[in-house]
């Protein structure tokens, strides 16, 4: 049977995190539902100019990178027209980057594949790792050139390489690196324009995604046919206020 | 030292369903209620307003709404020769947190389970032998009936609007409903919800197979509906954000929309947000509760004192809570001894993916519900002879897409570059014309001796105590369903037309990163007898008994079903016994 001390409360406050962001919120609820004006949470835009995480060599790698996974052709924008560097560097730069509400405490050991991720690395230390380690790599195999300087087919095969394993990375893992990215960018390139990704809804307006609408009654017996609905995002919606 | 608050009748530790239903129900009755609940209030028009609520990266990519590992996880492993570990971000299941708990983000499937899953044991056994099932597996009868649970889960429907087509109305069977489902007293309280053009090719496809296919019991409501607290439900717009989200438009059955708004202008209940109980208290008998131990956001300590102790936390949180405040033995699966952590159970879920021609089939997926779909039950529970497949159990096989959110639509067909143009071709080709229902083949998991749940002795929450330790893998009875179950989907799919389908059966060992519903149950499992469960039938605890134990922590097995109607029909059941029995004579309700 555990008994709660007072040092057990305080000494784990490595782990003592903000519970939510409704501070103000009262904590005894009586006597009705409660309401504040102004309470409402909207996200954050991103707005793209400078880099909050990356180095300068740092975003030239990435974006290069990003324009590879999702190269430009008539189908779409390439990654680093669409922002994706960008949404990766906003999404480092916050808590995202950093484990924001993961479980931390140690200790850290490696455990089977079911048992999920237990590297102390965040996300953001591993992107610092593995840009450099990868620039360093690049250099050896094409005579002195980072990534960013190889041409298409080059960094493809770099790409290849981390994918499949055989090109190795000094002090990171190029696959594990490689997933990471890959993910991130995808999910830069198909998630809402808000997050500095998808720039006008180009993955959506591709593959035929209307967006942030709320009300499809009149769609839903129409077996078959085409939405004519104009993709949408959260931010361009007629509903949309930012918090002042 | 904590400071000792004002006496209360009734302590609840969770306002999720299941607390938001008891608080309800014993208000009523006159008593003085406190709800604690850890996490923090949650509002349609703060928490999911309708201008940001449609955010796939915030709210299902980054589970904003959910528990975050930081203020609690759990610990995992397969099986007692590995250490388990912490679960430091969510993969297999994900923990609701805040006043409405997972039924805020629930897709609001709503079903009963079947007659025979309540006296699953004696019916298996009489059926097929006790030799016809695995040596290890621990599966009981729930001592209750389908005729005693059938009202309440009538109660549950009725309180959240519930829209479907009744398949048996008194033994009567109804065109167009489920014909195994158990008899019915009445209709439900709305019509089912329009169907998408993928989940009806589904329904052409099992019928030419020679299947009743019938609409998912949806809790997004096919018109507006006022229930019996007199709070009042919108329809549903098929807005495609159902779960992981918060519903914007009040057409999704949660807590919020069917009964807060009538609990909290009673003047005889109050809750505490962002308080987290951290012991049930015991007097020097260890037989009955003087109340609970909670924490606030500050980490000033409180005590509670209370005559009754709800534990309406989530199943696995009311197993974790049981064991820290020393109530009940723990199990230990080298002697089969104590109760506390018993039957764990998950689901068995699989699935198929079907592309279809792209330009002949276009599936708007965006256009959907959390609880759309079109159903056969021919393959659940016992529903059909077992003899010849070698396992049991079973589970609904469905079309039951239920979004087209992109992140998550990027299904390509096999050998598919993950990346680069040929990538972007391929989910342009496929977003629109592709069934990818994940949570088509909803197939049971049975107990086992080897799955439970324990403390870990490694890894502690934030206070210092320890992480509940989940100990599970898929036995090979499960395995076999799921092949079962997956051909059975294949074949419809074959028959709507696909071009090519991929099957994805589940594969053992138990993966805790791939997300498999949060439909957790047992560990306080209710039975007949203390020698066989944790709480009695009406979820009173055999050890202490003012308190009482409420979720699908008390499932003894888990069914082809979701859960959340099961859960809100006990609690329903629960009230109506504290209510009718222990009030007017306080003490054990079942002698055994």
């Amino acid at each position: 049977m555990y008994q709660l001390t007072r040092r057990g409360l305080l000494g784990s406050s490595a782990l003592w995190l903000l519970l939510s962001s409704s501070a103000a919120r009262a904590a005894v609820i009586r006597g009705g539902i409660p309401w504040k004006p102004g309470a409402g949470d909207p996200p954050e835009p991103v707005t793209p100019g400078g880099w909050k995480y990356f180095t300068p060599q740092e975003a030239k790698t990435v974006e290069a990178f990003v324009d590879r996974l999702i190269p430009a052709d008539d189908l779409s924008p390439g990654g680093r027209e669409c922002g994706c560097a960008v949404f990766i560097d906003r999404q480092l730069a916050g808590p995202y980057g950093d484990f924001g509400g993961y479980y931390l405490a140690g200790p850290f050991v490696k455990g089977t594949k079911q048992q999920g991720p237990q590297s102390p690395v965040t996300p953001a230390q591993h992107y610092r790792k593995a840009l450099a380690a990868l620039d360093g790599a690049c250099r050896s195999k094409y005579g002195g050139k980072a990534f960013a300087e190889l041409t298409d087919a080059q960094k493809d095969e770099v790409i290849t390489g981390l994918e499949n394993g055989s090109l190795k990375l000094d002090g990171a893992d190029g696959q594990e690196f490689f997933k990471l990215i890959l993910k991130n960018t995808q999910n830069g390139y198909l998630a809402d324009p808000i997050y500095g990704g998808n720039k006008d809804m180009a993955s959506w307006k591709m593959i035929g995604f209307p967006g942030a609408h709320y009300d499809y009654r009149e769609w839903i017996d129409k077996h078959n046919q085409r939405v004519t609905m104009p993709a949408v995002g959260i931010a361009n919606h007629p509903n949309w206020s930012q918090k002042s | 030292m904590a400071r000792k608050l004002p006496h209360k009748d009734v302590a609840i530790i969770g306002l999720g369903w299941t607390g938001s239903i008891l608080a309800n129900e014993l208000t009523d009755a006159g008593l003085d209620v406190v709800a604690i609940e850890r996490g923090p209030w949650r509002d349609t028009a703060t928490d999911f307003a309708i201008s940001y609520a449609q955010d796939e990266l915030r709210y299902r990519i980054r589970h904003e709404l959910f528990l975050r590992n930081s203020q609690m996880s759990v610990t995992f492993r397969n099986n007692a020769g590995q250490t388990a570990l912490p679960v430091r971000t969510w993969g297999a299941f994900m923990l609701g947190n805040g006043v409405g708990g997972a039924g805020v983000h629930w897709n609001a499937e709503t079903w009963r389970f079947l007659p025979t899953d309540f006296t699953l044991k004696s019916h298996l056994t009489q059926r097929y032998g006790a030799n016809f099932l695995p040596a290890d597996m621990t599966i009981q009868d729930w001592g209750i009936t389908w005729n005693e649970i059938e009202p309440y889960y009538d109660e549950f429907e009725y309180l959240c609007g519930t829209s479907g087509q009744a398949g048996n109305l008194s033994g009567e069977l109804q065109s167009g409903g489920n014909p195994f489902e158990g008899p019915r007293s009445r209709p439900y309280p709305t019509p089912p919800q329009k169907q998408g053009y993928g989940h009806t090719l589904f329904a052409q496809g099992a019928a030419k197979l020679g299947y009743k296919p019938f609409p998912q019991p949806s809790g997004n409501l096919s018109r507006a509906y006022t229930n019996p607290l007199g709070v009042t439900l919108a329809p549903c717009t098929y807005c495609g954000f159902c779960e992981w989200f918060g519903c914007a438009n009040n057409s999704k059955a949660t807590p919020q929309t069917t009964v807060l708004p009538a609990l909290l202008r009673k003047t005889n209940f109050e809750a505490r947000t962002e308080c987290e109980v951290t012991r049930i208290n015991l007097d020097n008998t260890g037989k009955r509760a003087t109340g609970v131990t909670f924490v606030d956001s500050s980490g000033e300590e409180y005590e509670q004192p209370a005559d009754i102790v709800l534990l309406c936390a989530f199943s696995l949180f009311n197993v974790q809570l049981l064991l820290l405040s020393g109530i009940g033995a723990a199990y230990d699966p080298a002697t089969g001894q104590g109760q506390i952590g018993r039957n764990f159970t998950h689901q068995t879920m699989s699935s198929a993916l079907g592309f279809f021609d792209k330009d002949k089939y276009n599936f708007n997926p965006f256009v959907a519900s959390g609880a759309i779909g079109m159903i056969i039950d021919e393959f659940n529970g016992d529903n059909f002879d077992h003899g010849p497949v070698g396992f049991v159990g079973g589970g609904y096989i469905g079309q039951v897409q239920t979004n087209g959110r992109p992140i998550e639509s990027t299904a390509v067909p096999p050998g598919t570059p993950a990346w680069g143009s040929k990538w972007k071709a391929a989910i342009k080709d496929n977003y629109l014309s592709t069934i990818n229902s994940g949570g088509a083949c909803h197939g049971s998991m049975y107990s086992y001796r080897d799955n439970y749940l324990s403390l870990d002795p490694t890894y502690k929450d934030r206070f210092g105590r320890p992480l509940v330790r989940i100990t599970i893998d898929f036995h090979d009875n499960e395995i076999k369903m799921s092949n079962f179950l997956t051909d059975k989907y294949a074949e419809i799919l074959q028959a709507m037309g696909a071009k090519q389908i991929v099957k994805k059966p589940r594969k053992a060992p138990y993966d805790v990163t791939q997300y498999q519903t949060s439909h957790l149950n047992g560990g306080a499992i209710m039975g007949d007898n203390p020698g066989n469960s944790a709480v009695n039938r009406y979820l009173q605890s055999w050890d202490v008994a003012n308190l009482f134990v409420v979720g699908a922590s008390a499932f003894p097995q888990n069914a082809g079903y979701n859960p959340t109607g099961t859960v809100g029909a006990l609690a329903f059941w629960a009230a109506d016994a504290i209510r009718s029995q222990y009030l007017k004579n306080p003490g054990p309700l079942v002698h055994a």
